[in-house]
């Protein structure tokens, strides 16, 4: 009696968790560049990069930040803010594209606002400074020196990290 | 015994799960449905069009047109207000925007935040969408501390993580050019396409302008951006209290109506009123030696 409803038990939890393997949630980078730190706080460790329209696994959530593993099995902690649910298409011509799939599920990468469109603006608005714009953008701050740039002007967060 | 206390638990955590992964199973098999093979592409696209002509609103932009969207308002600006070529200036204020910005709720734009200090004598600053944060000269001569522009920054990067800036842009461009989009999805622009697209970013790119130098954002964001700010400057270690300083000192020095922040702001009383009351607690604040001096050598003489 007690090993049948151990089988019984065991079927079961194989049953729910094939389904709820095959229904784990993935979500995608929507950034440049998207940060996996060691822990889920703004000065949590940055411990690997993850690109633009990578696919990751969601693990757990805990506040904003999201437990995830990539594709090459990496994991760490990554902000709400890098992630959308829709599946990023970094190539048009993708079969799902090609087949009409809703806007809803899908973003295109590169399409829309882009970099064909702001070279037809800047050709019609010569005046626009983008040369400031790039030197602003290539003005680039680590993670790293950051929290070095607080500790060293001794800014010291109270309630602990987000 | 202690087998199955282990395991019960275990199967609830999968059947939560499994629960919680529902919502994305019904919109994939929509998905599938949409796309099995019953229909030509000519078709799918048809009805693609005519569901895209939905309207459209900020909401749908994605973080990489933003970014676009982003570096042409900037670029329109900087037509006005000139960059000031001071590298250690503008060193000081990505450093310090940085830290803030990593503790705000929305840490990760499409290309990051990115600081820049104005060449102008007016009290100014403008958030452009996506994270390119300017600052005028005149605004930062207001702070007295390294806290005080911490407040000003916070309250910029509030409009960023707000998306204030994208909700400028008239519902009919953003409509306009998300159609395009979606029928173009599968193939390169065409002429007329993307002439289209232009004329729709130009727009755009006029509305975000006009908001940020001209008319200035609805005094309720304004407010949200103010209460980022405080919310900011309390997770990384800053004295929010600063936010209610720096408007005390603008007050001082901006004429109401008139350029720059006079214009397009509330009266810095009025924003203060709609602060927190214990923000305007007068006690002094803690100002290091080693960040009063950096702050000195960065901009203590812009």
């Amino acid at each position: 009696m007690r090993t049948m409803r151990r089988g019984l038990m065991l079927a079961a939890i194989l049953v729910v968790g094939a389904v709820a393997w095959a229904a784990v949630q993935q979500m995608s980078v929507q950034v440049r560049t998207g940060q996996l730190r060691a822990t889920p706080s703004h000065l949590g460790k940055v411990a690997a990069a993850v690109a633009y329209g990578d696919r990751l696994t969601v693990v757990q959530k805990q506040g904003a930040w999201y437990s995830v593993k990539d594709a090459r099995g990496r994991a760490g902690w990554i902000h709400e803010s890098a992630l959308t649910t829709k599946r990023v298409v970094l190539k048009s011509g993708d079969a799902d594209v090609a087949a009409g799939a809703g806007g809803d599920e899908i973003a295109l990468a590169g399409k829309g606002f882009n970099e064909q469109v702001e070279g037809e603006y800047k050709a019609q608005n010569a005046e626009a400074d983008y040369a400031w714009v790039d030197r602003m953008e290539a003005m680039v701050v680590t993670p790293e020196q950051a929290v070095a740039f607080l500790a060293a002007g001794e800014v010291v967060a109270k309630g602990g990290a987000q | 015994m202690k087998k199955r206390n282990l395991t019960a638990p275990a199967a609830l955590l999968l059947l939560a799960a499994l629960i919680a992964g529902c919502a994305s199973v019904t919109k994939l098999g929509t998905q599938i449905g949409q796309g099995s093979g019953a229909i030509t592409e000519e078709q799918a696209t048809s009805i693609n069009r005519s569901a895209e002509a939905l309207e459209k609103t900020f909401a749908d932009i994605t973080p990489e047109q933003e970014h676009y969207i982003g570096r042409a308002v900037a670029a329109t600006i900087l037509q006005t207000y000139p960059a000031a070529d001071e590298p250690a200036a503008n060193a000081y204020l990505n450093e310090l925007g940085q830290a803030l910005a990593m503790a705000s709720d929305r840490p990760q734009t499409f290309g990051g935040y990115h600081f820049l200090l104005l060449d102008s004598e007016e009290v100014n600053a403008f958030a452009a969408p996506g994270g390119l944060v300017l600052v005028t000269r005149g605004l930062v001569r207001c702070c007295g501390s390294e806290d005080a522009l911490a407040a000003v920054l916070a309250h910029e990067i509030g409009h960023v993580q707000g998306k204030h800036g994208l909700r400028a842009i008239k519902k009919s461009r953003l409509t306009s050019a998300l159609a395009v989009l979606s029928v173009e999805a599968a193939r390169n622009l065409g002429d007329e396409d993307l002439k289209q697209l232009t004329a729709d970013f130009e727009g755009s790119i006029m509305d975000v302008t006009q908001t940020l130098v001209n008319s200035g954002y609805a005094r309720g964001l304004e407010k949200e951006a103010d209460e980022a700010a405080v919310a900011i400057l309390g997770r990384v270690g800053y004295d929010p209290r600063a936010l209610v300083m720096m408007l005390v000192q603008m007050g001082e020095s901006v004429k109401p109506g008139g350029p720059g922040f006079g214009r397009t702001h509330p009266s810095t009383g009025d924003r203060i009123g709609a602060l927190d009351p214990s923000l305007a607690d007068k006690r002094a604040m803690a100002d290091p030696a080693a960040r009063r001096a950096r702050f000195t050598r960065a901009v203590g003489d812009v």
